[in-house]
């Protein structure tokens, strides 16, 4: 779309693209050397504060990442447990929701509504008082797994049944004319396509509970994950930026990756059946998943 | 409910504090995304590359990070500031990635023979864009920006949890372990202040969702 604003540049319009490009390369060197600068004045640079999380050859560059490791084990940890519950649950639910009757299913859909309403670190909050009250032995990792599960598996459901929704009606109905039962066609009609159009959408919140993870450190202070590895780097090696930089980077390296993943995952299921379900247009949910 | 009943005016005012957070934020992130949004669809090569970076980075980093990059992080730089300015900001950077997004989503979903049509009049990118493409957009934007700034209220609680002081956890920490109140009712009473904004503004948007869809 972003082709179709402008024409095709003539002479002019290429000088004044020529200036508006120079203006943003100066204005964004600019920064960056403000920022730079900035970062030396203040000794932000200095070799000292870095070099044990880089340099190989330093004293500490080892332990350091033992840390972050165990760290990124314990974050890769709470994400595949958590993502994978909240699929199974979000497929449950939506599939439950969508053969229920009208007051039936209103319950769920309460119980939807309700913990999509909620912000996930006050979930997370109240998945810890609720297993302490449980059992005072459980580990808040699980505290953590269950807040997380509990936010996302309604939000996949919800991204599953407008799957189902957006459906042609025929898909159903032909399955119930060869004398499928409904529990049948959903289960081997409706969820297969439905959750092959959805994919991107619910990969990228898969994304969000990666993201998610993080907040671990806010609500407890024992789940030893990623950024919690940052905050024991800052406080060992007094570099407050330079390990929350490194700790950032970390994860941005880890989503784009989930997020390559989703895209190569797509790519493959698009090729296998060119044709499915053109009913729907995913792409556009993707966006929103903040 | 007792707890929460018995404290029902400092709950109200750390619920204004927090509902504080979330405006400023919208606002900030509402003027950054835009900017940002038309930087991505520009037609200077170098303008669209910032949005693009700052998106892909933005969008990759949990909002967690970010914020104690802005807590810890910049002081190092010698740059002061409350916690409060430090917690608004690192939303208003999360959330403005987040609004470029939807409101990019918005422009592409109009029909691109209205900007064909706009330029063959001989308008230019700027009176393309801002008098005959964005208006239309608007229609499209409002589900997806209404989603992210929804979202963005309840990000807000993860500022507030960080320790912006006066806010609902704040509240929450004051009443369960200064007045040794039980935690789980208290809980109960910050989750059903956040639902207070957001599940009546999940409502509206579905609402105005509808009217939208029926007149395109």
């Amino acid at each position: 779309m972003s082709g179709v604003l402008f024409d095709e540049p003539g002479p002019r319009a290429r000088r004044r693209t020529r200036i508006a490009t120079a203006v943003t390369v100066v204005a964004v060197l600019a920064l960056l050397a403000a920022v730079v600068q900035r970062l030396a004045s203040t000794g932000q640079l200095d070799l000292d504060l870095w070099a044990p999380m880089l340099d190989p050859s330093a004293e500490e560059f080892g332990p350091v990442w033992d840390i972050i490791g165990s760290g990124l084990g314990v974050t890769l940890r709470a994400f595949v447990v958590a993502a994978a519950a909240s699929l199974v649950l979000g497929v449950t639910v939506a599939a439950v929701r969508l053969s229920l009757g009208r007051t039936a299913r209103l319950p769920l859909v309460a119980a939807v509504e309700l913990f999509r309403g909620l912000p996930v670190v006050v979930t997370i909050f109240l998945a810890g008082e609720v297993l302490r009250l449980v059992d005072s032995g459980i580990s808040t990792f699980w505290a953590l797994v269950l807040g997380l599960t509990a936010y996302n598996s309604v939000i996949i459901a919800e991204i599953v049944r407008a799957g189902v929704v957006a459906l042609p009606k025929g898909q159903a109905e032909a399955g119930l004319a060869i004398g499928l039962t409904p529990g049948q066609v959903m289960r081997s009609i409706q969820l297969p396509q439905a959750l092959r159009a959805m994919l991107p959408a619910v990969i990228s919140q898969l994304v969000v509970v990666l993201k998610d993870t993080a907040l671990a450190s806010i609500v407890f202070n024992d789940v030893q994950d990623l950024l919690y590895a940052a905050n024991r780097l800052r406080l060992v090696l007094d570099n407050s930026l330079q390990a929350f930089v490194l700790i950032a980077v970390i994860y941005i390296v880890l989503c784009v990756l989930l997020d390559r993943a989703a895209v190569w995952t797509e790519r493959r299921l698009s090729r296998a059946r060119p044709s499915t379900a053109g009913a729907v247009a995913p792409a556009e949910e993707a966006v929103t998943r903040v | 409910m007792e707890p929460v009943l018995d404290n029902l005016d400092l709950f109200w005012s750390g619920f204004l504090r927090s509902l504080g957070i979330a405006v400023w934020a919208f606002v900030g992130s509402m003027v950054l995304g835009t900017v940002l949004a038309v930087f991505r669809v520009s037609p200077v090569p170098a303008l669209r590359a910032v949005g693009t970076v700052y998106v892909a980075v933005v969008r990759n980093t949990p909002l967690t990070a970010l914020l104690f990059l802005f807590a810890f992080g910049i002081p190092a730089l010698q740059v002061n500031a409350s916690f409060y300015v430090f917690g608004v900001s690192g939303l208003v950077v999360y959330t403005a990635a987040f609004v470029c997004e939807a409101i990019r989503s918005g422009i592409n979903a109009v029909a691109p023979g209205q900007a064909e049509a706009a330029r063959a009049i001989g308008l230019t990118f700027s009176q393309t864009l801002g008098q005959v493409v964005l208006p239309q957009a608007v229609r499209s934007v409002v589900p997806p920006l209404g989603n992210v700034q929804i979202a963005m209220v309840k990000n807000s609680a993860v500022v507030g949890a960080i320790g912006v002081g006066g806010e609902l956890f704040s509240v929450y920490a004051r009443l369960s372990s200064a007045q040794g109140y039980e935690r789980l009712p208290i809980l109960l009473g910050v989750a059903a202040f956040f639902l207070l904004v957001t599940l009546p503004a999940g409502a509206l948007l579905a609402a105005t969702e509808k009217r939208l869809a029926v007149a395109r």
